[in-house]
């Protein structure tokens, strides 16, 4: 589903991405941990071409992200993104949030992308929300209106970017539950997250970034199991220490 | 000079009258055109393409540092050389504040884009909007509201800059004032009324900012 070959990524001299090698198969949740500056927001973006890379290629369903003729609005909007600060648009409603792109980008009619979109938080259990504005709503209902939206586009692959590390403890697993919904309803998912908990129950597989390389890609068994590098190692016992 | 003489107020109405239509058409035309022309420019000055970015920031880099009346001067005198018959005072004038105004509402304008987080672009442009869809549904909206207290602002130096057109003949609130008070020697009385106006005018402005600010903040 997702393929990323060999991407190379700068931004000017400090080099963030040296030959990332990487896929996601239909239906399969893949989780991308590492520390601190690895690179693992740069590489999730430069799925949907919000990085433009130096080198390298990227396919999504076969469809090529890095090829000039690629239509990239068209194909962003078959991939759903989830970010780190929700980025909800603050001048208008949940409703409207979710709405939005329906409306403008599939060309439904308002009606028609309003019944969706309730539709949506209600899956996301905000129906009660609909015309709460995003500085209304806590951290967490945020990030679940957020992930309305994202799937109000109807995506093939959904990409979240550290959902989770914006929000208080207690917020944090009414996000994760819904994403783990998504996963057993077989969304192709590839997150950026810490929540090693969320990784051993829902992911099948594990990709560990450091100096913007890729140093393990395991199934999640062997990656908790056994790590094969010394560094996933370290990172794991941090993690996994609080 | 102790008897203050408040009637060539109203005597002179009518001719004081014409010079306030005159603030008032300048104040309207050039917040309007310099508006929309400053909208396209800040548009220029955040494309890629160093040859429309380009000129845009050199047009706005001239215009910042170059003083009004000097702009009221190149069109009114320069440009009927160039192209061969006279502009007319007003229309000269008219033109020159536009261009003049439309950098500084340029600038404005490219602060309120810029006030708003590149996370909502980001977020937007993943929904597969085209960036045209993002600056209108998402930017400029967001935008607009970090940009209305300075663009009051904006019109109000605007307001005040329109006295400068005395230096093409032509006659503002404020130049039609000076005339009556040498005329009739009432300047006492002539420049009180001005400073009411003006001050009036800008008071009401700056309340009408604060109002928007105080709305805001609901
Ligand atoms: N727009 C940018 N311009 C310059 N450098 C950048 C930019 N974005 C990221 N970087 C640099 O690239 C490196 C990798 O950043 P990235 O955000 O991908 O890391 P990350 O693994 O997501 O880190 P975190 O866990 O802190 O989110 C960092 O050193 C960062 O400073
Ligand atoms: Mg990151």
């Amino acid at each position: 589903m997702i393929v990323l070959n060999d991407i190379h990524k700068s931004y000017g001299r400090t080099q963030v991405l040296r030959g990332c090698t990487a896929a996601v198969k239909l239906g399969e949740v893949v989780v991308v941990c590492g520390p601190s500056g690895s690179g693992k927001s740069t590489l999730i973006k430069c799925v949907n071409g919000l990085v433009p890379i130096d080198r390298g290629s990227i396919t999504v369903d076969g469809v090529s992200v890095t090829d000039k003729h690629t239509d990239l609005p068209a194909l962003r909007a078959q991939i759903g993104m989830v970010f780190q600060n929700f980025e909800l648009y603050p001048h208008m409603t949940a409703l409207q949030n979710v709405s939005l792109a329906q409306i403008h980008v599939l060309k439904r009619s308002r009606a028609e992308a309003d019944a969706r979109s309730e539709q949506l938080l209600a899956r996301v259990g905000l129906s009660s929300k609909l015309s709460s504005r995003p500085d209304q709503l806590s951290g967490g209902q945020q990030q679940r209106v957020s992930i309305a939206r994202a799937l109000s586009m109807d995506p093939k692959a959904m990409l979240f970017d550290e959902p989770t590390s914006a929000l208080d403890p207690e917020m944090v697993n009414e996000v994760l539950e819904v994403m783990q919904a998504l996963a057993l309803d077989g969304m192709t998912m590839m997150v950026v997250t810490h929540e090693m908990g969320f990784a051993q129950r829902v992911a099948e597989r594990v990709l560990f970034m450091d100096g913007g390389e890729i140093l393990e890609d395991s199934p999640k068994s062997q990656f908790f199991a056994n790590p094969s590098t010394e560094r996933a190692r370290q990172f794991l016992t941090k993690v996994l220490s609080h | 000079m102790n008897d203050f003489d408040w009637g060539v107020i109203a005597r002179s109405w009518p001719f004081l009258a014409e010079g306030m239509a005159l603030s008032a058409l300048l104040v309207v035309v050039s917040t309007a055109g310099g508006i929309l022309l400053g909208l396209g420019l800040a548009l220029m000055r955040r494309s890629d393409h160093a040859f429309i970015a380009g000129p845009a920031t050199v047009y706005v880099t001239v215009m910042r540092s170059v003083p009004l009346i000097l702009v009221l001067f190149w069109f009114y005198f320069l440009v009927p050389l160039v192209i061969g018959r006279p502009v007319g005072a007003l229309a000269s004038a008219l033109v020159a504040f536009v261009l003049f105004e439309a950098a500084f509402y340029c600038e404005i304008i490219r602060a309120g884009i810029n006030s708003v987080r590149a996370g909502q672009t980001e977020a937007a442009l993943a929904t597969g909007m085209r960036r045209s869809q993002v600056m209108r549904l998402i930017i400029m909206p967001q935008g607009l509201r970090a940009m209305t207290p300075l663009l009051f602002n904006q019109v109000i130096i605007v307001f005040q800059d329109t006295s400068l057109v005395y230096v093409v003949a032509l006659r503002d609130f404020m130049t039609t004032a000076s005339v009556v008070a040498s005329r009739d020697g009432r300047p006492t009385e002539m420049y009180t009324l001005v400073a009411v106006v003006y001050l009036a005018i800008c008071f009401s402005l700056s309340k009408a900012i604060e109002l928007y600010g105080k709305g805001r903040a609901r």
